[in-house]
């Protein structure tokens, strides 16, 4: 009896167990091996060598492109942050009705009915030398030359992401608030904090699950990003995502593969230390 | 007894739209007293022990402490402190950090801060729990943290929303007791809501019982069980018959009811024993039930039986005419 439960158990748990298995351990498993292969300019040879590690290791171009990435991440992050925190902040404090605070929330979501990159490329046209942006500027007699940093640099690929990522952020910021009882802000005020006061003291520690779990999504979707830097960019700037794509599109699949693992490493670090702040647990 | 520090409502209305939840109260609260605001739910009550403490704007009329309108004051700067129906303990801070946080608020220093916590904490008997979460104590424990948040604030009037019904029927009996005592202690006044009659016999000084936005009838506790001036307040606070005699309703004590020989006559409809007292009920010719409070033993001398005649008799003098 008590063996037949064992089995049973294990056989529920097993279409996932083998779903997990299947595409997400052996892709891993392959792409640790792969990164120990050696590969020429026209073939790729099993070994076990360090030769990729040592490589990318030994690049300048890597620490540029990590410090790239990080700073993309960073800055995308403390935006992403600020308006989410701010909409989500709106929505569950200042709308009354819950029927006009779905619907708002519904209206936040529109533009991601449409693909990732058409949202992209919309921005293209508008920042461009002559685009929307530019002309208006120019005909309010704000600027007298096209300003040439509104596209292909660093400002249109953090925009882009910006735009792209925060409604990651508002919906498990908003999940979080919704959750944080009215009463806990009347016994705020009615202890003399000020709306200020009951935001940094009450509001925002009872948020970070919901921040944490917003910040985890945009940091990994922006750190293994490549099209949005190669777009937004007009391939002038780097991140991870477009060395290893890079090297894809050599064939260098060890060499890619090395820095894939070196990357997942450097994600998993980054959200293990914020995972010692917050105890998202109980958001699940 | 009444001087400057009395707590007074003013034609105080509250009205939400075309619904008005107060209608034009007017009370003074007797400075250190224990008062129960009584009444069944969507009353008034809570509403108006919210516009006393800031969390509700006041459509007409005002609030004086002290001789001081505080209608338009924050909530903070009243003089009041309210103790919430759920507790609203901050579940990020510790019992500490709760019951200091007003202090933190005025920017007090964290030694002083501690300090006075840590005095608000024995006066409930809570120090052992200073560095727990809100989410580690029972109900009660959660309770006496925010009565120590409350009272930290050095309020004038304590405002307490509800503060039993969260607690379990025994839990409820021992926790009175102590609001009792702690209010006694520090000798400020208590304004407390509740729709339990029990409770506010056993804890106030005084009693307003509340109706339809209304005050009903306000006074001292054993004034307004003895002598309750309407119907409504006769049914609500329980141990009374309303019976109509010659054309106009009058309350009678259900332990003032006498089984004779003489009397209304009536047919019991049932028999309840309950320890001290025998409940009996009976129904009069005219069709209304009326409730005897029988001591044991007198009942038993003579039992009754579901079914029987008998006749029901009083003292003159406690027959307690009400207004129409």
């Amino acid at each position: 009896m008590l063996k037949n439960r064992h089995i049973q158990g294990w056989l529920q748990a097993s279409p996932l167990t083998l779903v997990l298995l299947g595409f997400l351990i052996l892709p891993i498993i392959t792409i640790v091996v792969v990164s120990f292969w050696q590969a020429t300019e026209f073939s790729i040879i099993p070994a076990f060598s360090f030769e990729n590690y040592e490589f990318l290791f030994g690049s300048p171009v890597t620490y540029k492109v990590f410090f790239a990435t990080f700073k993309y991440a960073f800055i995308t992050w403390a935006m992403t942050l600020a308006i989410g925190f701010t909409v989500a902040y709106y929505l569950a404090f200042h709308i009354r009705s819950q029927t006009l605070q779905i619907a708002l929330f519904l209206l936040c979501t529109i533009p991601f009915w449409t693909s990732n990159i058409i949202r992209m490329i919309s921005w293209i046209p508008f920042l461009g030398r002559n685009g929307i942006a530019n002309s208006a500027l120019q005909s309010w007699g704000i600027i007298d030359q096209p300003l040439e940093w509104l596209l292909y640099s660093d400002f249109s690929v953090i925009l882009a992401f910006v735009h792209l990522y925060t409604l990651f952020m508002v919906v498990p910021i908003f999940n979080t608030m919704t959750r944080i009882d009215h009463s806990l802000i009347e016994a705020a005020r009615d202890n003399g904090a000020s709306g200020f006061q009951t935001l940094v003291h009450v509001i925002l520690p009872l948020t970070k699950p919901g921040i944490m779990i917003g910040t985890i999504f945009v940091l990994t979707l922006v750190m293994g990003d490549f099209i949005t830097v190669r777009f937004m960019s007009g391939s002038q700037k780097a991140n991870v995502g477009r060395l290893i794509s890079n090297d894809i599109s050599l064939l260098q699949y060890p060499s890619a593969a090395a820095t894939a693992v070196i990357l997942l490493i450097t994600v998993l670090i980054v959200i293990g230390i914020l995972l010692r702040f917050v105890d998202i647990r109980k958001e699940l | 007894m009444s001087s400057a520090l009395d707590l007074e409502l003013v034609n105080l209305t509250k009205r939400y739209g075309d619904t008005v939840a107060v209608d034009k109260i007017n009370y003074r609260f007797k400075n250190g007293t224990y008062v129960c605001l009584l009444g069944p739910s969507g009353c008034g009550k809570s509403t108006t022990l919210r516009m006393i403490a800031g969390h509700e704007t006041v459509s007409d009329g005002s609030i004086t402490l002290d001789g001081f309108d505080i209608s338009h004051l924050p909530p903070a700067k009243r003089g009041t402190a309210m103790m919430f129906q759920s507790y609203a303990l901050f579940p990020h801070l510790n019992v500490r950090d709760n019951v200091s946080f007003s202090l933190k608020m005025k920017g007090i220093d964290k030694a002083e801060r501690h300090k006075a916590a840590q005095e608000m904490l024995e006066l409930v008997h809570m120090t052992d729990f200073a560095d727990r979460l809100p989410a580690q104590l029972s109900g009660g424990q959660q309770q006496r943290v925010a009565l120590a948040r409350a009272l930290v604030t050095k309020p004038r009037v304590l405002l307490l929303d509800e503060p039993l019904s969260a607690l379990d029927p025994f839990l409820r009996i021992k926790v009175r007791a102590e609001l009792k005592r702690l209010q006694r202690e520090l000798g400020i006044t208590f304004l407390h809501v509740t729709h339990g009659q029990d409770e506010a016999l056993a804890l106030a000084d005084e009693i307003v019982v509340m109706n339809n936005s209304v005050i009903e009838q306000a006074g001292a506790a054993r004034d307004v069980w003895n002598a309750p001036k309407t119907e409504f307040v006769a049914r609500f606070m329980g141990g009374h018959n309303v019976i109509s005699l010659d054309g106009s309703k009058v309350a009678l004590r259900a332990d003032e009811v006498l089984l004779g020989d003489a009397g209304l006559s009536a047919t019991v409809t049932s028999v309840e024993y309950q320890g001290a007292h025998v409940a009996m009920t009976s129904m009069t010719e005219a069709g209304e039930e009326v409730l005897a409070l029988v001591p044991e033993s007198t009942f038993f001398s003579n039992p009754k039986n579901p079914g029987d005649a008998v006749s029901l008799s009083w003292d003159e003098g406690r027959l307690h005419r009400l207004q129409a």
